[in-house]
């Protein structure tokens, strides 16, 4: 039974369509294995007892038309899911048990697919380490010690452990193609407006976004098919026609135009990165597509842009959170002291950085000089993207600047660990496709990924060259389970 | 009088000062839902029985505009004869409060859905144009209670997320009489529209009101105070009788007027600094990032266009025209929707041999007054619209007097009975047979053979006598009029 885990999405629900494993046989092994795997902390809540019935329910009734029959899957902690505890990764949310679902995992469920529980993040998506959430590190299955990435640090961490066959995890600023690079994992950050943000624990609303996270290309195509959907919920949500992105994923990208980023060659990035962004320009070669080089000229400011505008609407998102009708809650003198308790017990460190530096951006005086400019900045980003894409199809650059770093290494100095992003923020600030694929490894022997980004709502043209180029790559996770006593 | 001594002035010793009014009114939307949730709005409810996860601003939930609002505040903006914007935005207004539970109101700051306008006021001295700067769409915040408890304050999240339009006027208002009537003509005008109901006991209409003074004859503003949250014209009017009265001493004794936010206490009469200028709010307004910006095309705003009724001003012009009313009676009649419909429903009853002026009199005197007596609106009378127009009609036509027509009425109001019923089972009909009064009356005179004497000797009050002893006789029924000239034969 134990290799059952060791199978890819596609794998299982083919198992299970040909009668040849169960549900309850799939989810007994994954959570088998994550009953053993608790020294990565990858989840917050598990709701193994559930799953299990959930899994008989289907198996003594299966209905083999979906898309996920009976697939188990966790999903991050950043989802409202009803009558499962939801904490976005922080203590000011710790009891908070939700009485409905968001929109992504209703249709994940009405496709089979049954909840093993809700994985570990940085605390409201805050982090790129999964350092700051209040439920404690995570550990990246690569090796002892290593960050897995973040926000998505949970996700990605039970992804390449095997402790879910697939997970979703949102992406704001890079939160899922960072981690998922970090762990030699696949993670789709989609168009903006293609997967509806009702029912997910608001970070920053212009640019967050739910998206797949897989051990392959093919999986995460499949997720994405039934997580994106068009939501009156959701006011930027977008009726779009929707491809069938795993039925009609294919390898064949001959005469795609690749444009190549020359401002993504940042001062000081490690020769690795730049020797697997070559590597991974030969593979696209080799597929048959042509590189182009192009010019994306704000490239620099889109960092400090993105520090600008995520911040401020997450000092407006986040004051909801305010001891009165749910969630954490201080005792204190009056209204006033009640308030400051609440939220200076019930926030950490780096969600108190960031609702301060927000408040500040947005403050009268101050407005003008940071927010309506950092607007302005990033309709000039977006536009560098549009007058890329009259010359190419899609975009490759590097996921990261570097691979995992230890736990506790950047802890203590926020500006480096915000370079993390420097390659998957300007993609969100554009509203953008963006998918990282695990591409070859750093001296170390951790894995490193490559990014592809494409136009909008053109998700189903780089999740083929991703395919094609995943083909190509051939990637092994270097995974020892040296976790697993 | 002259329009110069009407002027609204504050008189000190050697000078005279002229207030400055300019007032931000909230109306609530006419609406079955709130702004961006479907929950109900129905006002007098449970508290917290008319809540969504969106009004309670539970993690992850989404605003939603409601078009429906969206065209109510579309339409006033047209009966307030202002500028639709085809582009509008909402923005979070942040700041923290028990009753806003999402740390934030969704409003329009820079960008309102309707811009500049103006309404036309009916003062003695003439009309008035006030302007309107702008027309926004927001959200309400829910109630706090802190009488409840000793030691804790409740809250009612029925009210969080009713749409409310902020309509902002210039500050073209000049005296208490004409914020009374600036509220009634706004009220008015919202109520023809069905987009406001106006009832100011249940909060539907409530106003900031900026108060500021200055020397007669200048043209410079003073500095202004905002007295917030006003609920009724009886108590707007005091408190800028108060605030302006303040102002005034306080730039008599040398000082100057602070900017400040201040809140008229209805108790004793007076207004009180709540926060100054330094203590404002800094509401951190920016574009919220779950709503796209309001984007309506010039069709969408054509067919609200075909959609407005005949508003106040165009009903009253048609008033005078067509039925030869005076300005007054027309007011009267036009001010309130519910008063309109009540008279055009009457005109259109009476048919074809109709008496309007007959008509309005009876409606503002007859009718009025008892819809006083029994605190009752025009919409709920007693007395239908159809019988009261077979009442005139009964008056007009000769069938009875209108002495005879108000024992009459008073007993249509019970059960808004048939008047035409009434004459005939009372047997009321008046009697305007010239045979049978001649008859009458030569029996009178013969009866009072002395008084007919002293009266052509010259004593003429006796007339009087004689018309009331036909009317004794007749039991009230005899035709006044034909009394009167068979009278005049006779004697």
């Amino acid at each position: 039974m134990s290799d059952i885990t060791k199978r890819s999405l596609t794998e299982l629900v083919e198992s299970i369509k040909n009668k040849k494993l169960s549900s309850s046989e799939v989810t007994k092994a994954f959570i088998e294995r994550s009953e053993k795997s608790r020294v990565l902390n990858a989840f917050i809540t598990e709701d193994f007892t559930s799953a299990l019935d959930k899994a008989k329910k289907f198996d003594q009734k299966p209905n083999l038309n979906l898309k996920l029959p009976g697939i188990p899957m966790a999903v991050k902690d950043l989802f409202c899911t009803k009558n499962v505890k939801t904490t976005a990764g922080s203590k000011i949310l710790n009891n908070f048990v939700p009485t409905y679902e968001s929109t992504v995992t209703e249709n994940i469920w009405s496709e089979g697919a049954i909840l093993l529980g809700k994985l570990n993040c940085d605390e409201f998506a805050m982090g790129s380490s999964n350092e700051t959430s209040f439920f404690g590190n995570v550990q990246n299955p690569i090796d002892k010690n290593l960050v897995p990435g973040g926000s998505s640090g949970g996700s990605a961490s039970a992804v390449a452990a095997q402790l879910t066959p697939i997970t979703i995890g949102t992406d704001t600023g890079g939160s899922i193609r960072q981690p998922a690079s970090f762990t030699g994992t696949v993670g789709l950050k989609p168009t903006y407006g293609s997967c509806s943000r009702y029912g997910i624990v608001a970070f920053a609303s212009s640019l967050d976004q739910a998206g797949p996270m897989a051990q392959n290309v093919k999986d995460c195509a499949l997720l994405q098919e039934v997580i994106s959907s068009f939501d009156t919920k959701d006011s930027t949500s977008i009726d779009f026609k929707r491809s069938h992105y795993s039925k009609d994923l294919t390898n064949n990208i001959k005469g795609k135009k690749i444009g190549i980023p020359k401002e993504y060659r940042v001062d000081g990035m490690p020769k690795e990165i730049e020797d697997l962004w070559q590597k991974g320009i030969e593979y696209v070669r080799d597929c048959g597509a042509e590189i182009i080089n192009i010019s994306l000229p704000h490239t620099s400011y889109a960092l400090p842009t993105y520090y600008i505008v995520a911040p401020a609407e997450a000092s407006s998102n986040l004051a909801r959170y305010d001891g009165v009708k749910y969630g954490y809650r201080a005792n204190g003198e009056n209204l006033i002291d009640m308030y400051e308790k609440t939220r200076s017990e019930g926030f950490g460190a780096e969600v108190q950085r960031r609702i301060m530096i927000g408040t500040y951006v947005l403050s009268s005086g101050y407005y003008d000089a940071y927010y309506l400019k950092a607007q302005k900045v990033r309709r000039l980003i977006k536009n560098d993207f549009d007058e890329a894409y009259k010359k190419v199809d899609a975009i490759l650059t590097p996921s990261t600047p570097s691979a995992a770093f230890k736990i506790g290494e950047k802890t203590n100095d926020p500006v480096s660990m915000y370079l993390n992003d420097i390659f998957t923020v300007p993609v969100n600030l554009a509203g953008l496709p963006g998918i990282s694929i695990p591409a070859g490894h750093d001296t170390k022997g951790y894995p490193l990924g490559l990014q592809i980004i494409g136009k909008a709502f053109d998700e189903q043209n780089i999740l083929n060259i991703a395919y094609a180029m995943e083909e190509k790559i051939n990637f092994k996770n270097k995974i020892t389970d040296w976790w697993i006593k | 009088m002259s329009k110069k001594d009407l002027k609204y002035l504050i008189n000190r010793k050697d000078n005279q000062y002229e207030v400055v009014i300019g007032l931000e009114v909230h109306a609530q939307v006419l609406s079955e839902s709130k702004l961006f949730s479907t929950s109900a709005t129905k006002f007098g409810a449970e508290p917290n029985t008319q809540v969504s996860l969106v009004d309670a601003a539970f993690p992850g939930m989404l605003p939603v505009i409601n078009e429906f609002c969206v065209k109510q505040a579309i339409k006033t903006g047209i009966g307030l004869n202002a500028k639709i914007n085809k582009r509008s935005v909402f923005d979070r207004k942040n700041y923290f409060y028990a009753d806003l539970p999402q740390g934030y109101q969704i409003s329009q700051f820079k960008d309102p859905i309707v811009g500049e306008g103006k309404v036309i006021l009916d003062m003695p001295n003439g009309q008035k144009e006030v302007g309107i700067e702008r027309l926004h769409l927001e959200q309400d915040a829910g109630k706090s209670i802190h009488d409840l408890d000793p030691q804790n304050t409740f809250v009612d999240l029925n009210r969080s997320g009713v749409a409310l339009m902020e309509i902002v006027s210039k500050p073209d208002l000049r005296s208490p009489d004409e914020v009374n009537a600036y509220i009634k003509k706004l009220r008015s005008i919202m109520r023809y529209l069905g987009t406001c109901d106006g009832n100011m006991q249940e909060g539907s209409l409530r106003a900031d009101v900026n108060v500021s003074v200055r020397p007669k004859g200048s043209k410079e503003f003073g500095t202004r105070c905002e007295i917030k949250n006003v609920n009724s014209i009886k108590f707007m009017q005091m408190a800028i009788e108060y605030e302006a009265n303040r102002q005034v001493d306080l730039i008599e004794e040398g000082k100057t007027i602070d900017q400040e936010t201040r809140l008229f206490d209805t108790k004793k009469n007076e207004t009180r600094s709540m926060r100054s200028k330094e203590d404002a709010h800094d509401y951190r307004y920016f574009p919220d990032p779950d709503l796209l910006p309001l984007e309506v095309s010039e069709k969408f705003i054509e067919e609200l266009k075909n959609d407005i009724p005949e508003l106040p001003d165009d009903k009253k012009k048609r008033f005078i025209e067509e039925f030869k009313l005076s300005s007054y009676e027309a007011n009267i009649l036009v001010s309130d929707i519910d008063t309109a419909k009540y008279f055009e429903e009457v005109v259109a009853k009476m048919g074809k041999n109709k008496d309007i002026k007959l008509a309005v009199n009876w409606i503002t005197g007859e009718l009025f007054a008892v819809l006083n007596s029994k605190g009752l609106e025009i919409s709920q009378s007693p007395v239908s619209a159809k019988n009261f127009a077979i009442l005139i009609n009964l008056i007009k036509n000769g069938t009875i007097s209108g002495k005879i027509a108000k024992t009459v009425f008073e007993l249509m109001i019970d059960g808004d009975k048939d008047p035409q019923k009434i004459v005939e089972e009372k047997g009321l009909k008046q009697q305007s047979d010239p045979k049978a009064l001649e008859a009458l009356i030569d029996k009178i005179i013969n009866d009072n053979r002395e008084k007919a004497i002293e009266y052509k000797q010259g004593k003429e009050k006796l007339f009087g006598f004689f018309v009331g002893q036909a009317m004794k006789v007749s039991g009230g029924k005899a035709n006044p009029q034909l009394i009167n000239e068979i009278l005049k034969k006779k004697l």
